[in-house]
């Protein structure tokens, strides 16, 4: 489909996300009268991402990663926060609905078969949103077949198959082109390479760099995976327990991480230099149960620096090393009554 | 020194009505007592299927082997269940991937530790639970006594993969093997559980088999690193020899396409293609149909290559890279 126009400017951001929360509540233990407890699986989340931009969001299993992406499509309906795309409030009787918000910004997840209609061909199925959408299916089906030769595979040899008769990266290939078909412009890629082998995450990657150029996209890039969030994204958000611990420029957060648990985490990626392996862990423990997380700053509990203060009251974002570079930790803000808040400031 | 473990020329196929799988095809490699070996390769590799076939995991009917497997001498491949079930759990024992599954999940931690050691070691209940205390904290589960109670869906990711090094190091094996113990773990405590596993092979002097699909993770623990694909050992040697010069075109591909954040705005060195499939058994070189450098000579099956100290590729062109 055609792509849609750049309406807010090169200035305006194509996605701002201011205050976005999302808790679960869950059923009441048996004979407990205590009030119910409900996941606070994303809290207050908020962010922007520049036109032709790539936000990398990484953290630990039940960070609230991926219900921030389902949240932004609306797979799961937040319980409050605004998020605007390139100026227009997506939901509101005057801005964008929720079916337009959804030509412009698509997604990628993470199992590439589970993701496909086993009953359709992949030319069926990436031209389904396009017809859904109102496009002659003669005209769908040409643009799906284009699609298809872009992302690496030959429309002649592979428009009839069905998703099992694929391997893993060439089925990821067809979920991304499936993306593609509506014309977006933010592509969502929620742990996207994350179950391919190496030699074949490499192709895709790749692949997601050619298609940013030649489609002018924006990418938010939700992963695990460390090194690949670093190799791909200019901006790096970091959460933990539901909350944003860190965001700033890629080479701030990977150079001069701020916050304790940013710092934990990337000394915690495995050495690719045999002398210099890991000899301590940079953490102990499981991160805790997003049930009833820890008051205060959430990661207290794991900190080796946690005191009184950080029990007692929530860190907010603030400025760190730099502008747009922002940490939610006592010891970044000199008033907080830190023992170490001098230090980092 | 007398190898603890030592494969010539396994061969795995799995037969089916439809259809025939190669997963194994001709490895062979020694493992010394104390050694950590570990095996380094993409999904269908061959490589988990090697670990399960040294403990006769895999399902029996379908299941041809060839070759050999010996453990401190004695031949596996074809010996009785009942004697296989003698050493499972007590001279060789694994540890797997996902924690949540390989626990018996209407069993306290406890009973399922004790139970095992009372069947390989002969001793009473108490003792036997003395014991698994004592190997709860050996793995360093706070409260260890508490734990026993616990039943495994009562514990986190983390504290049921430790958990399960202590069910596994019950019976002081010579030999674990390890498939993707880490893997599914986060960053943070794959560390944890990496440093535990390193520490307890020291202390207790443990031959480890170490089967992984990042090259982190088999650099945190190796001192030997065997690289497979496609059914075969395609090089092997000392961990830092290979990781620095690597001499087959697969492991060079393999360690290209890793991504570093030192690589940023560069385009990736990937593979081309991907691996073949194993409907039939290989006839000369797997690796050439994606391979830069194939030509004629690849069309037979690349002998083993030996040079340098311990080190061997399965390539015709090693030797004159090996010299480079």
């Amino acid at each position: 489909m055609r792509k849609l126009d750049d309406r807010g400017g090169p200035a305006q951001p194509l996605l701002i996300v201011n205050g976005l929360r999302k808790h679960f509540p869950l059923k009441r233990p048996m004979l407990d009268a205590g009030p119910r407890p409900v996941v606070r699986a994303v809290d207050e989340v908020s962010f922007s991402l520049p036109k032709g931009g790539t936000l990398g969001v990484v953290g630990e299993s039940g960070c609230g990663k991926s219900t921030t992406a389902r949240l932004l499509m609306h797979l799961v309906e937040p319980d409050a926060g605004d998020v605007i795309f390139d100026g227009e409030a997506v939901g509101r009787h005057d801005g964008l609905s929720v079916r337009q918000m959804r030509r412009q910004m698509q997604m990628v997840f993470q199992d590439s078969y589970a993701s496909l209609n086993p009953r359709l061909t992949i030319l069926e199925t990436i031209a389904f949103g396009p017809v859904a959408h109102g496009t002659p299916l003669r005209q769908a089906r040409a643009a799906a077949a284009d699609l298809l030769a872009r992302v690496g595979l030959d429309p002649v040899q592979f428009q009839r198959r069905y998703p099992h008769e694929l391997s893993g990266g060439q089925r990821q290939r067809v979920n991304i082109a499936r993306a593609l078909a509506l014309g977006p412009r933010l592509l969502i890629l929620d742990e996207a390479v994350s179950a391919l082998d190496k030699s074949v995450e490499a192709q895709v990657l790749n692949l997601l760099a050619e298609l940013k150029e030649q489609f002018d996209l924006t990418y938010l890039f939700i992963s695990h995976d460390l090194n690949v969030v670093h190799y791909i994204s200019d901006e790096v958000m970091v959460m933990y327990l539901g909350k944003v611990v860190e965001i700033g420029p890629v080479e701030t957060i990977y150079g001069d991480a701020r916050h304790p648990y940013t710092r934990a985490l990337l000394a915690s990626r495995p050495s690719m230099d045999p002398d210099r392996r890991t000899n301590e862990a940079p953490i102990q423990g499981d991160p805790p149960n997003p049930i009833d997380p820890p008051s205060g700053c959430r990661f207290r509990t794991r900190c080796a620096f946690a005191e009184a203060v950080c029990a007692g009251a929530e860190p907010r974002l603030a400025t760190g090393a730099a502008e747009g570079h922002l940490v939610a930790c006592h010891m970044n803000d000199p008033a907080s009554g830190h023992g170490r808040a001098r230090l980092a400031a | 020194m007398a190898a603890l473990l030592s494969i010539r020329d396994l061969q795995v196929r799995f037969v089916g009505r439809e259809r025939t799988v190669h997963a194994v095809n001709g490895v062979s490699f020694d493992l010394a007592p104390g050694e950590v070996l570990g095996i380094l390769g993409e999904s269908g590799s061959g490589k988990s299927v090697t670990l399960r076939a040294i403990l006769g995991l895999l399902p029996p009917r379908r299941t041809r082997y060839a070759g050999s497997i010996a453990f401190e001498g004695q031949e596996l491949l074809g010996l009785p269940g009942r004697a296989f079930s003698r050493l499972r759990g007590k001279s060789i024992a694994m540890i797997f991937q996902e924690p949540a599954t390989s626990f018996d999940p209407v069993y306290t931690i406890g009973r399922q530790i004790t139970e095992t050691i009372v069947r390989h070691e002969g001793v009473g209940e108490a003792a036997a639970q003395a014991r698994a205390k004592e190997l709860l904290e050996l793995v360093r589960i706070p409260s260890a006594a508490e734990r026993l109670k616990a039943y495994p869906h009562e514990m986190s990711g983390g504290m049921r993969q430790r958990a399960m090094i202590a069910l596994a190091l019950a019976c002081r094996p010579k030999l674990l093997l390890a498939d993707e113990p880490t893997t599914a773990l986060d960053a943070t405590v794959q560390i944890q559980v990496l440093l535990l596993l390193a520490q307890l092979q020291k202390d207790l002097g443990l031959g480890v088999i170490f089967v992984t699909h990042d090259v982190g993770v088999a650099v945190e623990v190796s001192s030997r690193v065997a690289v497979m694909y496609a059914g075969r050992v395609v090089e092997t040697g000392p961990l830092a020899d290979v990781v620095r010069r690597p001499v087959h075109p697969y492991t060079q591909g393999l360690l290209a396409s890793t991504v570093h954040g030192s690589m940023r705005g560069r385009r990736l060195d990937a593979i081309p293609g991907a691996p073949p499939s194993l409907a039939a058994a290989p006839v000369g070189c797997s690796f050439a149909p994606r391979c830069r450098h194939a030509h004629a000579a690849c069309d037979a099956t690349p002998p083993e290559h030996r040079f340098g100290e311990g080190r061997m590729a399965r390539c015709v062109l090693a030797t004159e890279r090996a010299a480079a």
